[in-house]
């Protein structure tokens, strides 16, 4: 294994009775990259950031970050990965503050350093002046900055990030983006799932294109738009996924 | 057991406690329903009030531990909450177990205010430490068995209409309010599988000066309980997550 691959995915299948959710996907994420996860609803992505962080056993195949194996040696693996759900999952009844203090202290984060990690992580996410107020009271863009900050608060080496700016508007969604960027360049390993391509297109240094559980292409942004002749990742995607036929049907329904 | 997932335990117990159980509704099951049934007992058929304190106790111990045990776990998993607990570096049962120790905390408390009370205003002189013996591993028990009720089903109202056909039975088959030797056979025989059975036994011996060695069966058999309902409760749990 080289020494820079962080995540290493062979043979990786999820079942859930008849259904095959993810299907012998493999894959590798380097040290330091933006990797994109990319499908349509129901492809697979969200079940796979499951099974690497320990939320569902895999049915088959192996997956390890930083060596560790998912299925064996979890909790190792959980001090040094953070997670954002798809869905902004801190406690309503919980201030700011509070939520992520609980957050460190499930870490072990030492009692001198939570409050002062927590402050340093509402400033840079410019929630500080509403650290005392309940999570319930706060907006959907809100909402979800304060639930990156407590994936971030025991400083970890990898954040997987699920569809972070579903239902944002504009503004939120772009303000996320930038935080993205700038977690990249700390050096933190950032696994995406996304299906906003554009979004893809502007972050991910490789993505992998998920369709029905399978792996149908993984490369950088470039190179696919290179390979499929297309100028934007949407329109290669949809020559990937053969989607495209489709939506020229829809087109022509017109 | 590790470091982390003591931590784990102590933290999300702690945290349960500031967010559900000191509020109003669990309060209220925990300490006030407990009062007004036995007093609406006391009122149908007056005696001496101090024969009803040891019923007192354990339903409040059965009330305070599993009061807001369907909201914390039942509504944690359904907006995820519960999910980011097992983000953290501690297990599934850490999470179950800290579930359960909120609710033996907070129901620690309630059973203190209770007895307290109840025996500077009847003057009456338990055995503390039989108390103890007693009072301890009945909280772990109903606590656990709460935890246990709420993991077999899915939503809130589903775990909270299932708490309460054991809490009410229970508390007519194990001798609360009407002794089990003065019950038909078969009941008598069913009360002897119900936990509070013998948490009233044992409450009854510490207010009576009873024997060391009936308080020790009775403690040794509320483990039992405990360690009947914890297990498959972490199993079930530990099942949603496959």
């Amino acid at each position: 294994m080289d020494n820079d691959i962080v995540i290493q995915v062979s043979d990786l299948t999820k079942r859930y009775g008849e259904i095959l959710a993810v299907d012998h996907i493999s894959f590798e994420v380097k040290e330091g990259e933006v990797f994109g996860f990319l499908g349509p609803n129901g492809a697979g992505k969200t079940t796979t950031i499951r099974i690497l962080t320990g939320l569902s056993k895999p049915t088959d195949g192996n997956a390890s970050i930083f060596g560790l194996d998912v299925n064996s040696e979890i909790l190792q693996i959980k001090k040094y990965i953070g997670v954002v759900p798809e869905i902004s999952n801190l406690y309503d009844e919980l201030s700011a503050m509070d939520n992520l203090i609980f957050m460190a202290q499930l870490y072990g984060i030492p009692a001198f350093e939570r409050k002062k990690r927590a402050q340093e992580l509402l400033k840079t996410f410019r929630l500080y002046e509403r650290k005392d107020s309940p999570f319930r009271t706060f907006s959907r863009g809100m909402k979800r900055a304060l639930t990156i900050a407590a994936a971030l608060i025991h400083n970890p080496k990898i954040l997987f990030l699920d569809e972070p700016t579903v239902g944002l508007d504009v503004v939120a969604a772009r303000s996320l983006r930038n935080l993205i960027s700038n977690l990249r360049q700390q050096g933190i390993t950032i696994f995406l799932t996304t299906h906003y391509l554009e979004e893809a297109d502007l972050l991910c240094d490789r993505v992998a294109i998920l369709v029905k559980g399978k792996i149908l292409a993984i490369d950088t942004p470039l190179s696919l738009k290179e390979k499929t002749d297309k100028k934007s990742l949407e329109e290669a995607f949809m020559k990937i996924t053969g989607l495209e036929p489709e939506i020229l049907a829809i087109e022509k329904g017109k | 057991m590790g470091r982390d997932n003591l931590r784990g335990i102590f933290y999300i117990a702690l945290k349960d406690i500031k967010t559900y159980y000191l509020k109003p509704p669990a309060v209220s099951w925990g300490i006030v329903f407990p009062i007004t049934w036995i007093l609406a007992f006391y009122l149908r058929n007056p005696g001496d009030f101090k024969e009803l304190v040891p019923g007192l106790i354990a339903m409040t111990i059965l009330f305070s531990t599993t009061s807001a045990e369907a909201v914390v776990i039942n509504f944690e998993l359904r907006i995820g909450s519960l999910e980011r607990l097992l983000l953290a570096p501690i297990s599934i049962a850490a999470v179950l177990l800290g579930k359960v120790l909120g609710g033996v905390i907070f129901g620690f408390l309630m059973t203190t205010i209770v007895t307290i009370v109840s025996v500077a205003v009847l003057k009456i002189h338990p055995n503390v430490l039989y108390l103890i013996l007693i009072i301890l591993p009945s909280l772990f028990v109903f606590s656990s068995l709460g935890a246990l009720l709420c993991v077999m089903v899915k939503e809130v109202f589903e775990a909270q209409t299932l708490l309460n056909l054991p809490r009410f039975l229970i508390i007519f088959l194990s001798g609360v309010v009407y002794p089990i030797s003065k019950m038909p056979l078969v009941l008598q025989y069913f009360s002897y599988v119900l936990p509070l059975t013998y948490t009233i036994d044992g409450l009854r011996e510490s207010f009576s000066a009873g024997l060391s060695k009936i308080i020790l069966l009775d403690t040794s058999i509320l483990t039992i309980f405990f360690i009947v309902f914890i297990f498959p409760a972490i199993k079930l749990l530990y099942k949603k997550f496959e």
